[in-house]
């Protein structure tokens, strides 16, 4: 599927736009990873809990199960809450 | 303020002392000339990353270690081997052990303190983080694993306490000493659980408090009330370590096991209260230290917005105030406990940031003060190198 990328994730991908596949949000993440080796960790903690400001929406849904099974899906939207200075 | 220095691309020329500074905003290099009076910067390296410790081994003079985050991502290390020209993150950064089902694990919400490890053992290097775990990396920063029993014992557990109890910006373990003449003698101090020592190369730690003072009502004897802010192993005296804490600022001798509060000494209308602490490349009898208010609601600013260094060369039995050059008043910024540092020049030059963003030095031993740099974004750390290979 299609997976817009954050910019302050961007250094990895050097695009905004990426392709992976999975049949869950864990799989598809695990998969970005393989590409962009590093990325997932900056997005998901050693606990499997998704970090602070990371934000996952599916076909404009918010997810927060990285287990969520996204059978159809046809893009991911990473979203990075900025705040603060 | 910079007047004096020559900074810019016009006045390259061979290094002789590089000074890795860490900010909240990202990291910058300065290099020195041999006379230390011209530098030049290169920078920013990780614009609008939080950089913690930026820091070379001296074991090949080339590598650099940054600990990295942003504001909204997860923590990571970056590495270069061609002094910054380059960066590779790290395969694996330093992360917890996950959980065991249904039990809630700790995640690295940032690594703190970096220290490479033994000349004897090229490629180790130890990692500090808040919340406080100890890691080491057996292959130069590549990746990274927890290290020793302490991350997940029940005792140090109890003894780290939590983030809730740590420092604004979460509890640090940090002080991070490798023995020159041991791998296998450690030391580290954790902002909210006092210093630790190992004689096994990490596979146990015992806490070392005796005669460390904590504030008035808590129980000297348990460690969770312990604040070290920094501990420096003096370099020609491995026996020989002083301490800046919470509670004053203090001198360990070896084989002892109790600390003496040198910090008695200093004028009572300063304190000894402060972060950082330097000590001489080859006297160890000679340290450097940067007070700070630490009264009342605790304004950690220069006390009485009076910046100065202090210095001794017996000890900790005197203490003299070193602040020519530097603000005589209204002057309201501090140091922090990794944003002060020496090079092993004869004689010394003397580094620290600011929380405001400036970068002084000295190239007599703290008698004169010079403003390298302003305008940084808040400084989190300085480091000084000399013999760097291959810079130029």
């Amino acid at each position: 599927m299609k997976v817009l990328i954050p910019s302050a994730l961007r250094s990895y991908t050097e695009q905004a736009y990426a392709e992976a596949g999975g049949d869950t949000l864990a799989a598809v993440l695990a998969a970005l990873d393989r590409s962009y080796p590093g990325i997932r960790f900056r997005m998901i903690d050693e606990q499997n809990r998704i970090r602070p400001h990371i934000r996952f929406f599916v076909d404009g849904e918010q997810v927060f199960d990285l287990a969520r099974r996204l059978d159809g899906v046809q893009e991911l939207v990473i979203v990075q809450a900025l705040s603060g200075g | 303020m910079a007047s004096e220095i020559d900074q810019g691309a016009a006045q390259r020329g061979p290094t002789s002392v590089l000074l890795l500074v860490a900010t909240r905003k990202g990291a910058w290099l300065y290099h020195g000339d041999a006379t230390r009076q011209h530098w030049w910067v290169e920078g920013p390296h990780f614009l609008g990353h939080i950089i913690n410790h930026l820091v070379l081994d001296p074991r090949d003079g080339r590598t650099l270690l940054a600990a990295a985050k942003t504001g909204h991502l997860g923590p990571t290390v970056f590495r270069s081997t061609d002094l910054g020209r380059s960066w590779q993150e790290a395969a694996r950064p330093p992360a917890f052990a996950p959980a065991p089902e249904g039990q809630g694990g700790r995640s690295v919400d940032h690594t703190f303190w970096l220290t490479p490890g033994h000349a004897d053992q090229p490629g180790v290097w130890y990692a500090g983080t808040s919340p406080q775990g100890l890691f080491r990396s057996e292959d130069g920063g590549v990746s990274w694993a927890p290290f020793s029993p302490i991350n997940d014992d029940p005792q140090y557990r109890k003894w780290m306490g939590t983030v809730q109890d740590g420092t604004p910006d979460g509890p640090k373990l940090h002080s991070i000493i490798v023995d020159p003449r041991d791998a296998e003698h450690l030391y580290f101090a954790m902002s909210g659980g006092g210093v630790h020592e190992s004689g096994d190369g990490g596979r146990s730690f015992a806490p070392l408090l005796s005669g460390i003072e904590v504030v008035e009502g808590f129980d000297g004897s348990d460690p969770t009330f312990h604040d070290p802010h920094c501990v420096r192993l003096c370099p020609t005296n491995p026996d020989r370590l002083y301490q800046q804490n919470h509670c004053g600022i203090y001198r360990l001798d070896r084989p002892s096991d109790t600390w003496q509060r040198i910090g008695r000494a200093m004028p009572a209308e300063v304190g000894d209260i402060g972060f950082p602490m330097v000590v001489h490349p080859r006297d160890a009898n000679a340290v450097w230290v940067f007070p700070m208010d630490g009264t009342s609601v605790w304004p950690r600013t220069s006390p009485g917005g009076k910046p100065a260094v202090y210095g001794t060369r017996d000890g900790g039995e005197s203490w003299q105030r070193l602040d020519a050059g530097l603000p005589a008043e209204q002057a309201w910024w501090t140091v922090k406990r990794q944003a002060m540092t020496a090079d092993s020049a004869d004689p010394v030059g003397l580094y620290f940031g600011t929380t405001s963003g400036e970068l002084w030095m000295s190239g007599d031993e703290g008698r004169q003060w010079t403003c390298i740099a302003a305008h940084l974004p808040e400084i989190y750390a300085v480091e000084a190198a000399m013999g760097v290979e291959g810079a130029s």
